[in-house]
């Protein structure tokens, strides 16, 4: 019977030991064919809920269910099959540098199909037609820019027709036209795809105006989650601090550190 | 650099390697010059090995004829027996002898082997009858030291007569 | 008193880092063998490793093995010709090479040209999350990138080592016999006479084999655990030269114990 969310996360609690806890009793919800973002500061543990959902890394307690079975790193056939119904898109895009672009795209292909040749070649081109850069087949990973290695990357995540797209971080430090072409396409794949899409990002311009559902995170735990007018119209000081990009507020603006009368030896 | 190219570079590597180790083996060492498996086993006693090592050569006349492969000590009449292996193509009077030769003055120690003139020839696992062990340089010095002795000693009794 | 605990602590703290170390290099060591038979499976990946590996040493193992070679020539003639015995020039250059000079010294430009390469090379796919990227597309990246490399180093070290030791060779006949005038049929007989195929060839061979699954070992080892910045990498690639050479001479001293001791 197909759940309504593809991706569920139920109670997850994430640490890499005792001292170090990402996560704390988070619970998500990634329903079909829709675009929901995870927003939050650097380092509350988005990257890390990506993780634990491609079963690279196993919480301590909670479970993660995709399409109804639960994620489970120690089955490893089982894990292998999850992951070729999944595309992951890397900050970066972490293309192989020992193949060409027209190769990177293929790779999935190659590793997991039998087609023959010149069915990988039709089907690498229409990928990298979708991107835009169908012209940069035959370029070497070191002659394309970050936004075109972005979505070269883009096409490979792409190759095997994933249920599951996953972007970490796919509008850092991209030009306003990558930023416009990026988020464009994002949209449009899951739509035209039929594919559900999860977005790592902390640009909130951009996330609410092509995401359906947003979760924003803070510290290892969810503090606020809606569409982008309930998150715009919310009250609470932390979502409003990270939405309209305030300096100061609960998260504060300085290091903690000693009060400046004592550092610089005045009196008082 | 198409895949095909690569492929001929890396077979080219390896052949050379390949080509690196048979010259290696052939010309710089000995594997031209003897054949491993056409041999045939025999044994001799020695009461001194002296110096001889497993892998020495056997020689006869002066070319190699083959190899010593094992060395033991045999505690019921205390003598060192050799295993020598030799090249199927050369047969030895039943009579041969072997000694313990050294190349050179101070080299490797050997085995020599001198064909005697009976009409059977050594079968594979015989044992060579007529032995001569190694001189052993300390021994050398000794008897020499005691035969000086004793020509000083005669010498002296002559002007007593 | 509570410093002396303190300092035992941390000297038992040091000893469980090291044994921890220790645990992991031997883990890493046990994936690298158990997936060779997927690097041999898909032979076309080691082959492009074997090229990058073998064949873009070539230039460097053939003109350090000619000079070597050349010099060891040179020097064996100086010594010998005192005692009258230049013609074994031939035969000392040849047993020098076979045995010693040839395996360590190919190990350690091995480790300079090949194993810095390979542990930038990890590095950097580690950085820029490939082998991550790679793992998230149901491909192990062990058996993909890792085994590959690791096959190439064990495979292309024997063959290089051979090469050194052949052109070492040749450049002692060229500088022994073309320049000095020593006679040919000499140097190449007492070479013939004095090395054999099974004691030097053989075991040259053999330490070839071990030192190139210890230097390729070393260099994926400390690729693979280097930091993810360009500092990180450069201190790995340093790593990789100091780790792999003491590794091969310290290997290179219990072989040759084991293999050339004078007992029968």
């Amino acid at each position: 019977m197909a759940t309504d969310n593809l991706v569920q996360i139920d109670r997850l609690t994430f640490g890499y030991d005792t001292s170090r806890v990402i996560l704390t009793d988070v619970s998500l919800e990634f329903p079909r064919g829709k675009v929901v973002a995870i927003m939050g500061l650097s380092g509350s543990g988005k990257t890390t809920l990506l993780r634990l959902i491609g079963g690279t890394i196993t919480p301590q307690s909670g479970t993660i269910l995709f399409d109804g079975e639960r994620v489970d790193p120690t089955d490893i056939d089982k894990l292998f099959a999850l992951r070729r119904r999944l595309g992951m898109l890397f900050q970066f895009g972490a293309l192989f540098t020992d193949l060409n672009v027209f190769e990177n795209v293929a790779f999935p292909l190659r590793e997991h199909t039998d087609l023959p040749e010149s069915m990988i070649r039709d089907i690498v081109l229409m990928k990298l037609n979708a991107v835009g850069l169908r012209g940069a087949a035959s370029l070497r990973i070191a002659e394309v820019s970050g936004g075109m290695a972005r979505r070269i990357a883009l096409a490979r995540a792409i190759a095997l027709d994933p249920e599951l797209i996953m972007y970490d971080e796919p509008f850092a430090g991209l030009d306003p036209i990558s930023l416009g072409i990026t988020a464009n396409l994002i949209r449009r794949l899951n739509d035209a795809t039929g594919a559900t899409s999860i977005i790592v990002s902390h640009d909130v311009d951009e996330c609410f105006q092509i995401c359906d559902y947003s979760y924003l995170i803070s510290s290892g735990r969810i503090v606020g989650h809606g569409t982008a007018a309930q998150l715009n119209a919310s009250e609470d000081p932390e979502v409003r601090q990270f939405i309209r990009g305030e300096p100061d507020g609960p998260v504060p603006f300085h290091y903690p550190a000693k009060p400046i009368e004592q550092e610089l030896g005045l009196p008082g | 650099m198409g895949k095909r190219n690569l492929e001929i570079l890396v077979g080219l590597f390896v052949l050379l390697g390949a080509v690196a180790v048979a010259f290696l083996s052939l010309k710089a060492a000995n594997l031209a010059s003897f054949s491993l498996d056409s041999t045939y086993r025999l044994t001799a006693r020695f009461d001194n090995v002296g110096g001889l090592k497993i892998r020495a050569p056997v020689k006869s006349a002066g070319v190699t004829v083959g190899r010593i492969t094992k060395i033991v000590f045999d505690d019921k009449n205390f003598q060192g027996v050799v295993t020598l292996e030799v090249d199927r193509r050369y047969q030895f009077p039943a009579d041969t002898s072997a000694k313990i030769l050294t190349t050179g003055l101070l080299g490797d120690q050997y085995v020599g082997l001198d064909p005697g003139a009976d009409d059977k020839s050594l079968q594979a696992n015989d044992s060579i009858k007529i032995t001569q062990s190694a001189v052993v340089l300390e021994n050398l010095i000794g008897q020499m030291l005691y035969s000086k002795a004793a020509e000083g000693g005669s010498k002296k009794k002559e002007p007593e007569k | 008193m509570s410093k002396v605990a303190d300092l035992l602590a941390a000297l038992g703290a040091r000893v469980l880092r090291l044994l921890r170390s220790l645990g992991h290099a031997s883990m890493f060591f046990w994936e690298l063998v158990r997936f060779t038979p997927a690097a041999l499976r898909r032979f076309d990946l080691t082959v492009v490793q074997i090229y990058g590996i073998g064949n873009l040493s070539l230039v460097i193992i053939v003109t350090s093995g000619a000079a070597v070679g050349g010099v060891l020539g040179l020097q064996a003639y100086y010594a010998l010709d005192r005692y009258g015995a230049a013609e074994q020039v031939g035969l000392l250059v040849a047993l020098s090479l076979l045995r010693e000079l040839g395996p360590v010294l190919t190990a350690l430009l091995f480790a300079g040209r090949a194993g810095t390469s390979l542990t930038a090379e990890i590095g950097l796919m580690k950085a820029g999350e490939q082998l991550a990227a790679m793992e998230m597309m149901a491909v192990d990246p062990r058996g993909r990138v890792l085994a590959p490399r690791f096959v190439a180093g064990i495979v292309s070290m024997p063959l290089l080592s051979a090469i050194f030791s052949a052109v070492g060779v040749a450049g002692a006949y060229v500088i022994g016999v073309k320049l000095i005038g020593i006679d040919a049929a000499a140097f190449w007989s007492q070479m013939q006479d004095g090395v054999d195929v099974f004691k030097d060839v053989g075991n040259g061979i053999v330490k070839t084999v071990v030192f190139g699954v210890a230097a390729t070992f070393v260099a994926l080892y400390t690729g693979y655990e280097s930091e993810a910045t360009p500092e990180g990498v450069a201190q790995a690639t340093t790593r990789t030269v100091v780790f792999s050479s003491v590794a091969v001479l310290v290997l290179d001293f219990l072989l040759t114990s084991l293999m050339f001791s004078t007992k029968p």
